[in-house]
């Protein structure tokens, strides 16, 4: 770690008389006061009061630049309403995510088990990448409600939307992943009369472990995105309506804190997913792979 | 020297799909228990003839005869590079060949704790790849390679990348576990001292198109012991296969038959 303070002791150690190496442990008190830590978070402290003190001295009313005060104030205030908006996109972007996830494994499997599978069909899922999802999101939302009728309708057509923007990542990264196994650990596989099946899971999967964790920290903030957008498309409301919609009915009410307070929401929800996917994805690498691994000088 | 084939190359030669001829008509017998060396410079074709023995790729033409019931399931490879998967640990890296045969772990573990040991790798079962020095991840790999005990066992530059001290231990390691074993070894290098030091028979190899010039048998009784590193034999095998090599770097060089360059070596030897 680069950054790291002299002090928090989180280099690791040699050890035994086979050269192994373990981490020393880390207290949390002590990686709570390292520089990483506390450099962004001074950073944060000092735009926000320059903001508040901004907005207070040049006299900005709320409606058109709200106070950080005021945003949290508004956001405990409508807590009620808000809440409940979250937990919509919430879900939207779970199972959109989820989908994206099994899909693309799935199909990045399929495509490394025969390059023609891959060169036939790789064009079409990079041609559903780059439509723009604002463009089609009518057309989804359109056809799923001739599919599906009632409340359920719209959540399945945002789904779609969410998951289309956040199964590409997974696809690309999980089928570079699996055609980058070591060509001599094949080899080997090959001499030793591997099965089909046996390659895949005990070599190119494993392989592909990095490359597909990376593609899962963007897609995670990518449903999140896919889930916004396809909702400020759709534009309805109703007891399912999610956080884009209360973006969009208090900029057209003109509440802007509350506006203010939702888009926070959906920026500590992206924070949120990101860090958890961070932390699930140094925590599988950790034993073998240099991203999760701490450098020993 | 007499022996009983193992492995026989009839005029194989391999040619890529680019055009290069990686190896033409070459003939090569490997003795049952011998400790055969393939010298020569890079582009020489010598790992090609690894491959084509393990049946990773195929032959342009030839053909490869196993002597005596062995064939290529009883074979194992070690590769230059220790080729382990890095999210596996030693003991995993060890039992790799035996899960794919289908055996379990339970059923394995006796084997690959005697593959560990063999290697003097005892302490180490669960550290991963990355935790290992060069030389240790060279014994798992030898490790990994004895578990399913092979008869023939292929080796491909493996300590082409180790630093001197570790080279040369190893190399008396592998001696002393050949000694054990009796395995016959196709071992491929670019070390002339190693493949004097390790060799029954070293065969010398130049490229362009991958061949065999020179195939020289080094008469000195095992164990060898680090004394024969210094010996005046040592160095006049040396010498000659150094020579032969260079002879073969010049461009006008004629292609001698094995029998003729070896004669004539050995006579200059006795």
């Amino acid at each position: 770690m680069s950054l790291s303070n002299p002090n928090s002791h989180t280099q690791t150690a040699p050890n035994d008389r086979n050269g192994v190496t373990q981490s020393a442990p880390v207290s949390s008190f002590q990686s709570l006061l390292s520089a990483e830590v506390i450099a962004p978070v001074v950073v944060g402290i000092v735009m926000l009061v320059i903001w508040e003190v901004g907005v207070r001295v040049t006299n900005t009313p709320p409606y058109l630049l709200p106070g950080p005060i005021l945003v949290v104030q508004t956001l405990i205030r409508d807590w009620g309403e808000l809440f409940p908006s979250l937990i919509i996109t919430l879900q939207i972007t779970i199972v959109a995510f989820m989908a994206a996830v099994v899909s693309g494994l799935l199909i990045a499997i399929l495509f490394t088990q025969s390059k023609w599978i891959e060169r036939s069909f790789f064009p079409y899922a990079v041609i559903l990448q780059t439509t723009p999802i604002v463009a089609i999101a009518p057309l989804i939302i359109l056809w799923t409600r001739q599919v599906i009728s009632g409340e359920s309708s719209t959540f399945v057509s945002l789904v779609i939307c969410a998951w289309i923007v956040a199964f590409f990542p997974i696809l690309s990264n999980t089928t570079l992943g699996l055609n980058s196994a070591d060509h001599n650990l094949i080899n080997l596989f090959q001499l030793y009369k591997a099965s089909r099946w046996q390659t895949l899971l005990y070599l190119r999967l494993p392989s592909a472990m990095p490359y597909f964790l990376g593609g899962l920290r963007i897609s995670g903030g990518l449903a999140l995105i896919g889930a916004v957008v396809a909702e400020f498309v759709a534009g309805t409301g109703g007891t399912r309506s999610g956080l884009a919609y209360q973006i969009l009915i208090s900029s057209f009410n003109l509440q802007i804190p509350r506006m203010f307070a939702a888009l926070l929401l959906t920026t500590v929800l992206g924070i949120i997913i990101f860090v958890i996917l961070t932390l699930l994805s140094d925590f599988l690498l950790r034993n073998w792979h240099e991203s999760a691994i701490k450098r020993e000088n | 020297m007499t022996f009983t084939p193992a492995i026989t190359l009839s005029d194989v030669s391999k040619i890529y799909s680019n055009g290069t001829v990686a190896l033409k008509d070459l003939n090569l017998t490997v003795g049952e228990g011998q400790l055969v060396s393939l010298l020569g410079p890079s582009g020489c074709g010598k790992s090609t003839v690894l491959r084509m023995i393990a049946g990773l790729g195929k032959m342009t033409s030839g053909s490869i005869y196993w002597g005596n019931g062995h064939d290529q399931r009883k074979l194992a490879f070690v590769f230059q590079e220790a080729a382990l998967m890095p999210w596996a640990t030693v003991q995993e890296n060890v039992y790799l060949p035996l899960k794919l045969a289908g055996i379990t772990k339970r059923a394995a573990a006796s084997s690959v704790a005697e593959a560990i040991e063999l290697v003097d790798l005892q302490g180490s079962e669960r550290c991963y790849p990355r935790e290992l020095s060069g030389g240790m991840k060279m014994r798992v790999s030898i490790a990994r390679a004895l578990v399913t005990h092979p008869e023939v066992l292929l080796m491909d530059e493996p300590f082409g990348a180790l630093d001197e001290m570790t080279r040369s231990r190893l190399n008396s390691d592998l001696l002393d576990l050949w000694n054990r074993m009796h395995w016959t070894i196709a071992f491929v290098t670019h070390n002339i001292y190693e493949a004097v030091y390790l060799s029954n028979r070293v065969v010398v190899m130049a490229a362009r198109p991958g061949r065999v010039i020179a195939d020289v048998v080094i008469e000195a009784p095992y164990p060898r012991t680090e004394e024969f590193r210094t010996s005046p034999l040592y160095n006049e095998y040396c010498r000659q296969i150094s020579m032969a090599l260079s002879h073969a770097a010049s461009p006008q060089a004629p292609s001698l038959t094995p029998s003729e360059e070896s004669a004539d070596l050995f006579d200059s030897v006795a």
